[in-house]
């Protein structure tokens, strides 16, 4: 049965829609995120769910039962904080015994139940400390010990980690999937950094201004973006003008502006005439001199175009070249630097760029605007 | 620090008329600030002091030679008038402090946390009494009181304490209870609290340390006041007003023991205070702002 479900849920302050008529249905013991950029309605979206927070309109179903109405601390679910809002007056083992206290749980089970919680998220013996004498990474771990020793149904996470440096950020990410897999619980997680949102969830909700563009298996939302804002937020891509020439069997035809007829699966085409913007991630390109016949053939795909290189920058793993196609439109192409052969293809260089059809996705001509480019995709502010 | 420079053969060495020019520069705040305990301090020795002077004639101005005696109980409450006077004094500022801190505290919490009709006029009203002269308000209490036909005493002076303690429980409160971060009630009930448990095992432990120092503020405000007490007394007589009466005939040095004793409660009220709100640290900004 699914644990949540969201049913033309909405949200509007007096002047903002912040959350926009949105259905969702999250499965039990998935770890599930909500991913977009700063403002796009996230945080009100998990504190409706949580209860602290009440819909304009539509309702919120918690494994089967209409909690719309019901105050927060009736609800089965816990919160991660974005603050942690740990109790300053408390020490760490009274923090993560309020919950159960509330409960009236038993002292001898408590005081089992706060100890198992503080070894499984590493603080084994910090009872006794003060917040603040404990590390950002300590209280981001006292938060969730807080939220999980009460066993909630669903576990909503509100960027845990947005506090903490890069490092220890990565480390968290790793600990946080653990302690899912462990405990089996729903979790909800809010977060803007695409990455964040790959490495760690079984699916991924892309929120742009209030609505889901696109909700689905982390794996299908980047290599089949639903959407111009999806294919743009979500790594970098090449999104390239072309009309629809018809399918053939499970393939179809698209003739590109820059020049060329490619090919694609029919299915992913978002309609069946008409004009089309057609998507390739830059890692799937293999770039060579326009009309060499060298090495590397195998990673020549069926689809190709003319390009022109304008810039090339190096990295060390990988190269990047920027391209311009006869059209205008740029193409962006990573080569890993494997051996030799990465030094020919200086800027004015004329080249061919080619990718197979399996690596090539559609979305429709003129929806949304497209989210934060490639590298430049926000990774700053956390509102 | 000048030591570890000097050990640093590349450092140069410069210790002599400057390292002289810090060490004459670091008398400078200590004794300052020894100047204004002491400023602070002598009054209350003096009066501490002549608690134990066995004066020769009516005045207690003059040292003359020390004793306990005052303390024995006998001696001490050998004026009924004066038992009287610090017996209304305690009774009523323990229950305008009361009053004063109950709901001195709650239109703090009402003021920075709800946005409601009349809430800017009720901020400035609570400055009015902090900013207007005693007297004005004194004869302005009495001349209400009487045109109301209200006998003045007990009661009144009960009234008026509260009218000016409020101002300063508010906004003593206020300093604790702006700063407040409200994701922790959130979190509160988050973790099943309802709005009544919250308030009393997070809000409330919180902000006690607030309500505590205007608790205090507001009972040594209550007892100390001559002024407004005058006005609205009528026949009833506080410890300010009994010295003042008696300071024209001689202040027995009863006075100053009962004067000890209230500053020793005060003393110990104030530690324990402190060692609270150290105990229990100052709220932690939180390490992002919830958004
Ligand atoms: N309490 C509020 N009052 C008015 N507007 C709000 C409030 N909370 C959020 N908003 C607005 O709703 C939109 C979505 O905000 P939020 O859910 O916090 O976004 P996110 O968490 O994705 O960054 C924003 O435009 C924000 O300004
Ligand atoms: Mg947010």
């Amino acid at each position: 049965m699914a644990e949540i479900r969201l049913e033309k849920l909405t949200k509007e302050f007096k002047e903002t829609l912040a959350v926009d008529h949105i259905d969702l249905v999250v499965e039990e013991g998935q770890f599930f995120s909500l991913l977009g950029p700063s403002g796009c309605g996230k945080t009100t979206t998990l504190r409706m769910i949580g209860g602290f927070e009440d819909p304009s309109s539509g309702a919120i179903y918690l494994g089967g039962d209409d909690v719309t109405d019901l105050p927060a601390y009736k609800r089965n679910v816990n919160t991660v904080f974005q603050s942690y809002a740990l109790f300053p007056h408390l020490d760490v083992y009274n923090n993560v015994a309020y919950g159960l206290k509330r409960k009236k749980v038993d002292q001898a089970d408590i005081k089992k139940r706060v100890e198992d919680m503080l070894v499984l998220v590493d603080l084994e013996g910090y009872g006794p400390r003060r917040i603040n004498q404990m590390s950002g990474g300590q209280q981001q771990r006292v938060a969730l010990a807080r939220a999980l020793v009460n066993r909630p149904a669903v576990l909503l996470l509100d960027e845990p980690l947005g506090a903490l440096d890069l490092k220890l950020r990565n480390q968290m990410q790793l600990e946080l999937k653990r302690i899912q897999r462990e405990v089996g619980i729903t979790f909800i997680y809010v977060t803007h950094d695409q990455e964040e949102a790959m490495r760690m969830s079984d699916r991924i909700a892309v929120m742009n201004a209030g609505r889901f563009e696109q909700v689905g298996a982390a794996q299908d939302v980047y290599k089949l973006p639903a959407t111009a804002f999806v294919a743009g937020f979500l790594g970098a891509s090449n999104l390239l003008d072309g009309e629809v020439e018809g399918a053939d069997g499970s393939s179809a035809k698209v003739a590109l502006a820059a020049g060329s007829t490619i090919a694609l699966p029919a299915a992913r085409l978002p309609n069946e005439r008409g004009s089309v913007r057609i998507g390739v991630r830059p890692e799937k390109i293999f770039i060579e001199a326009a009309g060499s016949s060298g090495g590397g053939t195998e990673n020549r795909g069926d689809n190709a175009i003319e390009a022109m290189v304008d810039i090339s920058i190096y990295t060390g793993v990988s190269t990047s070249y920027e391209c311009s196609t006869t059209d205008g439109s740029k193409v962006v192409v990573y080569v890993q630097n494997m051996g030799a052969s990465a030094d020919a293809l200086a800027p004015g260089s004329k080249v061919r760029l080619s990718w197979h059809p399996e690596h090539t996705f559609a979305v429709e001509k003129n929806s949304s605007t497209e989210g934060g480019d490639n590298e430049m995709s926000d990774r700053g502010g956390t509102t | 620090m000048a030591t570890q420079v000097e050990t640093k053969p590349t450092a140069p060495p410069a210790p002599g008329p400057h390292k002289e020019r810090r060490k004459k520069r670091a008398w400078i705040l200590p004794t300052y600030t020894g100047v204004i305990i002491a400023y602070l301090f002598i009054p209350i020795l003096v009066m501490i002091m002549f608690g134990f002077n066995e004066p020769a004639g009516r005045y207690n101005f003059q040292w003359e030679g020390f004793t306990t005696k005052w303390y024995n109980p006998d001696r001490l409450l050998e004026f009924e008038d004066l038992n009287e006077a610090v017996k209304n004094s305690l009774l009523i500022g323990v229950i305008s402090t009361f009053v004063s801190t109950v709901f001195g505290s709650l239109i703090a919490l009402a003021l920075t946390r709800h946005r409601f009709r009349g809430r800017a006029g009720l901020n400035l009203g609570l400055f009015l009494p902090m900013a207007s002269p005693e007297v004005v308000l004194g004869v302005a209490l009495l001349a209400l009181f009487v045109s109301l036909n209200v006998n003045t005493g007990f009661v009144t002076i009960v009234i008026s304490h509260v009218m000016f303690c409020i101002s300063y429980v508010v906004v003593t409160v206020k300093a604790r209870t702006s700063g407040f971060d409200r994701s922790l009630e959130d979190a509160a009930k988050d973790l099943g609290a309802d709005p009544w448990t919250t308030f009393w095992t997070v809000t409330f432990p919180l902000i006690f340390p607030g309500i505590l120092a205007a608790s205090l503020l507001a009972f040594a405000l209550s007892v100390d006041d001559y002024v407004i007490t005058s006005f609205n007394a009528g026949g009833t007589v506080t410890i300010p007003l009994w010295v003042y009466g008696a300071s024209r005939i001689g202040v027995p040095p009863q006075v100053n023991v009962m004067g000890t004793l209230l500053f020793g409660i005060g003393v110990i009220y104030v530690l324990v205070s402190i060692f609270r709100g150290r105990r229990q640290g100052a709220v932690p900004s939180p390490p992002v702002k919830a958004g």
